[in-house]
């Protein structure tokens, strides 16, 4: 492409907080209608790159053009007027409000003292038909899904005229069915002559939507690239600094005996729906059951239920012929299982803790961290320390630094070092490495092999069937509520089985025999 | 450069700013009002330091404000807010003053058995909010705001009980000599103040103790796990519907020790109420000037004790003794909005070093 279609260019950005410098020297070279990833891992400087050009940030020294002009935004306001729209990871958007109401906030169109609805309601749809996004404007935004939500943030910068649209990590929270119509979106969107700056880490998407990748390795700019050149390994290489092992190596071995047994799980959800209809699924010890579904098959039910977060209806769960059964989550975990939880800030740390803290919470009350109710903060620390060495747990020597510092891949390196090292017989990981980057994924996986090297019984549920294809043993397909086929992991390498069948029986086909 | 940067972390200074700033609203009024803030300030300053007596006076009004404080703290660093410190104080001084008036014991234990059972009447009342919270599922905020009323009418009702109720007075008979918490004879003597009493040592202990608990302990590392996040508590197995009761059962109880040692130590008898007496809500105030910290709300007890107490002594220079009431207020807004502060010195301190 030629110099003359750059929309927004960005010129030697230096940011610093404090004596810590985020952006060093980073060139960004934005196209008309183009698609333009952000790589980097974790930290390192995308987001704050993004906010200095939607005009959050002050960059400490460098330039920004728009459209060849150089600009100085004194806030996000002035970035919006020149035509740059940022789409937030975490919504900002107004739980009761209607659809159009949310759009416009801010920006109403007025009649006399008034606000004139049905002119936003008419440009609402028009906008929504002219890319594709089919949003009900009607709706409140507290009924409609989590991609929904997405769109309506999308329309609302583009409704505020956004040439360019930022989008933050945009697929973290959708299911595969959501991301296809976000990437169909963003077709629409560059067909039109918009262009998309699109930060992710997963390279999948990159190879699949984008036209150039600009990579930054600890805030420093890498290169940039045009996809169509290079492959995934590649980009994986450049954005960690050394090559990435995609394959998980993983030694032969014969699974032994059942450990976790589950017969005839029934339950309902929260509405009074039932979510597992007679669910039957064994995990052997020395192996990695996989649980493939899309969202919302009962996966979620499954697990908070194996966990004692919820009760079930009937049915039998045993563990090592312990009964754990419609258990408390105490129980269950002196029973025998420990898990990684889907919210690692929700369930799986308390984030206002300090990190050592959080390394002892099934162990508090017990020695050597207490005697007689009294904590030993001398045993506490050396624990952490350990573990943060052995785990590689960064910034080394915060033991005491509250754990919501800490970046999303050491927060779950943190979750992984205490589960993993309570050395239960049965460990259930769900989407374990939901937004980690490449170098962080590689370490989890690590682990959970060397947790089935080790005889541990693995259940692996997860929305990323890559994930699952590569670590399993065993792939179990989870629909509607019951286990609808299952494939061994074998059968995966000698090419019997592909992704296009497991992702036939995740929507309700029937394995054929 | 480091130790500059400790400071402008440090809460301390924040809310010795938002302290005189406070002050320096409460000059405003008081010019508005044609009255003279350094004639005012001077006498809230000589009526708390000008003779040792209205130091120990100073004392004497600071401990259950040191009490409530605390019950109030221990509840926002386990995750609930006690706004019901009002209700369960009045409730603990209610059973102290009962206890002190029915029961005929030794000296010692007399006193010892009223403040446990102005203790347990405070965590009782507590309680059943928080049995409500769990069981039902109602906020405690809202439980407990009706609760501080109950208890208020309940007292007002016992007070006027003929059995303890003195004659052709709005108050009950005195607690008995042997009930009192007050210092020595010889020492009050000396001190030249016929209240002074234990309080102030029992609201010190008092902290130390709920310091350990928060700090030292497994009960206070499973409180505040519950506090911080109820679900990863929960996910951990710790049992989150227990810990919430266990942590307004001890706050509850702080407030109605403070109650108590309002009764045994000052006051030596409970008088009608005509409206509330503000003394858990107070706490509120206590608690957040202390930035939450039980040894944070000694001094900042003792610092509210010191405006009561000086207060009460404006009128003599014809200054309302309201203006105290408008500055905590401030002193509140101010620490709630720290925030600014902190960030305004901070880039202030950047700019200078870039210089």
């Amino acid at each position: 492409m030629d110099e003359g279609t750059v929309v927004i260019s960005m010129k030697d950005i230096v940011k610093k907080f404090g004596n810590f410098t985020a952006n060093d020297h980073i060139n960004l070279k934005v196209h008309k209608g183009e698609v333009h990833a952000i790589l980097g891992e974790n930290g390192a400087g995308k987001s704050t790159l993004m906010n200095v050009l939607c005009g959050l940030y002050k960059p400490t020294s460098g330039q920004i053009f728009i459209n060849g002009k150089e600009v100085h935004f004194a806030g996000p306001r002035d970035a919006i007027e020149m035509g740059i729209g940022m789409v937030h990871q975490h919504f900002m958007l107004i739980q009761p409000f209607t659809v159009t109401d949310n759009i416009i906030l801010g920006v109403e169109p007025v009649r006399g003292i008034t606000v004139d609805r049905k002119l936003a309601r008419t440009r609402v749809i028009e906008l929504s038909e002219r890319y594709g996004m089919k949003v009900d404007p009607d709706a409140k935004i507290e009924d409609i899904s989590v991609g929904m939500q997405q769109r309506v943030e999308i329309l609302k910068v583009l409704y505020r005229g956004a040439e360019t649209l930022i989008l933050d990590e945009p697929t973290a929270s959708l299911t595969p069915q959501e991301i296809d119509g976000l990437m169909e979106i963003i077709g629409n969107l560059t067909a039109d002559g918009k262009s998309v700056i699109l930060i992710t880490h997963k390279l999948k998407e990159i190879m699949a939507s984008s036209d150039s990748c600009t990579i930054i390795r600890q805030g420093k700019y890498v290169r940039t690239v045009r996809v169509d050149e290079v492959n995934q390994n590649e980009l994986a290489a450049m954005m960690v600094g050394r090559d990435v092992n995609f394959k998980v190596e993983k030694r032969d071995q014969e699974p032994g005996d059942v450990v976790l047994d589950i017969r005839d799980l029934h339950a309902r959800d929260y509405r009074g729906v039932e979510i597992l209809r007679g669910l039957n699924l064994k995990v052997r010890s020395g192996e990695i059951v996989g649980l493939a579904g899309v969202d919302g098959n009962g996966q979620t039910e499954l697990v908070e239920i194996l966990t004692g977060l919820r009760k079930a209806e009937s049915g039998q769960i045993t563990c090592l012929g312990k009964d754990v059964y419609n258990k408390t989550p105490r129980e269950t975990f002196a029973d025998g299982i420990s898990s990684i939880p889907a919210d690692r800030q929700k369930h799986g740390l308390i984030l206002d803790f300090s990190i050592e803290d959080n390394l002892i919470l099934q162990h508090f009350g017990e020695a050597p961290y207490a005697s007689g109710g009294i904590l030993n903060r001398k045993a506490i620390r050396e624990n952490a320390t350990k573990l943060m060495d052995q785990f590689d747990v960064r910034p080394r020597g915060s033991e005491g630094a509250p754990a919501g510092t800490l970046s999303g891949g050491n927060q779950q390196k943190v979750i992984i070092a205490r589960e993993v090292t309570n050395d239960k017989e049965v460990l259930i990981a769900v989407n374990p490495t939901r937004g980690l980057d490449v170098g962080a994924i590689e370490f989890v996986h690590k682990y959970l092999v060397e947790q089935r090297n080790k005889n541990r019984a693995v259940l692996l549920v997860s929305f990323e069937l890559d994930e699952i294809m590569s670590l399993s043993d065993r792939i179990e397909v989870i629909f509607d509520g019951q286990i609808t086929g299952s494939v061994s992991g074998k059968a995966l390498d000698a090419g019997e089985t592909d992704e296009k069948e497991l992702g036939f029986m995740m929507a309700g086909g029937r394995q054929h025999e | 450069m480091n130790k500059k940067k400790s400071i402008l972390e440090n809460n301390v200074l924040y809310t010795v700013i938002s302290i005189i700033a406070g002050f320096i609203i409460g000059a405003i009024f008081l010019l508005i009002a044609g009255i003279s803030p350094a004639v005012a300030y001077g006498k809230l300053l000589s009526s708390v330091f000008s003779r040792p007596k209205y130091l120990v006076w100073t004392l004497i009004y600071a401990s259950p404000l040191i009490f409530t404080g605390l019950s109030v703290a221990f509840s926002f660093r386990t995750g609930v807010f006690n706004i019901g410190a009002e209700g369960q104080f009045v409730v603990g001084g209610l059973a102290a003053c009962v206890l002190g008036i029915v029961l005929d014991l030794p000296v010692g234990i007399h006193a010892i058995v009223c403040l446990l059972g102005a203790a347990a009447a405070g965590a009782i009342w507590s309680l059943i909010v928080g049995l409500l919270k769990v069981k039902r599922g109602i906020h405690e905020v809202l439980s407990f705001i009706m609760f501080n009323w109950i208890a208020f009418y309940l007292s007002n009702y016992v007070v006027n009980l003929s059995a303890i109720h003195r004659e052709s007075s709005e108050a009950t008979k005195d607690v008995a000599d042997s009930a009192r918490i007050l210092f020595p004879e010889s020492i009050r003597g000396m001190l030249d103040c016929s209240a002074a009493n234990w309080g102030i040592v029992l609201a010190v202990l008092a902290a130390i103790i709920v310091w350990v608990i928060i700090e030292k302990t497994t009960l206070g590392y499973q409180l505040k796990a519950v506090g911080f996040n109820n679900n990863g508590a929960l996910y951990a197995g710790i049992n989150a519907d227990g810990s919430v009761l266990t942590a307004l059962g001890i706050s509850g109880a702080l407030s109605g020790l403070g109650g108590a040692v309002q009764v045994l130590g000052m006051a030596g008898r409970l008088s009608q109420f005509a409206s509330q007496e503000g003394y858990g809500f107070e706490g509120i105030t206590v608690a957040l000037v202390g930035s939450s910290n039980p040894i944070g709300c000694i001094f900042s007890g003792i610092f509210y004790g010191a405006m009561k107490y000086g207060g009460s002594k404006l009128s003599i220079v014809k200054a309302p003794s309201e203006v105290v009431d408008i500055i905590m207020g401030c002193v509140i807004l101010f620490i709630a909005i720290s925030q600014v502060f902190r960030i305004l010195l901070q880039n202030f301190a950047k700019k200078k070093e870039g210089k």
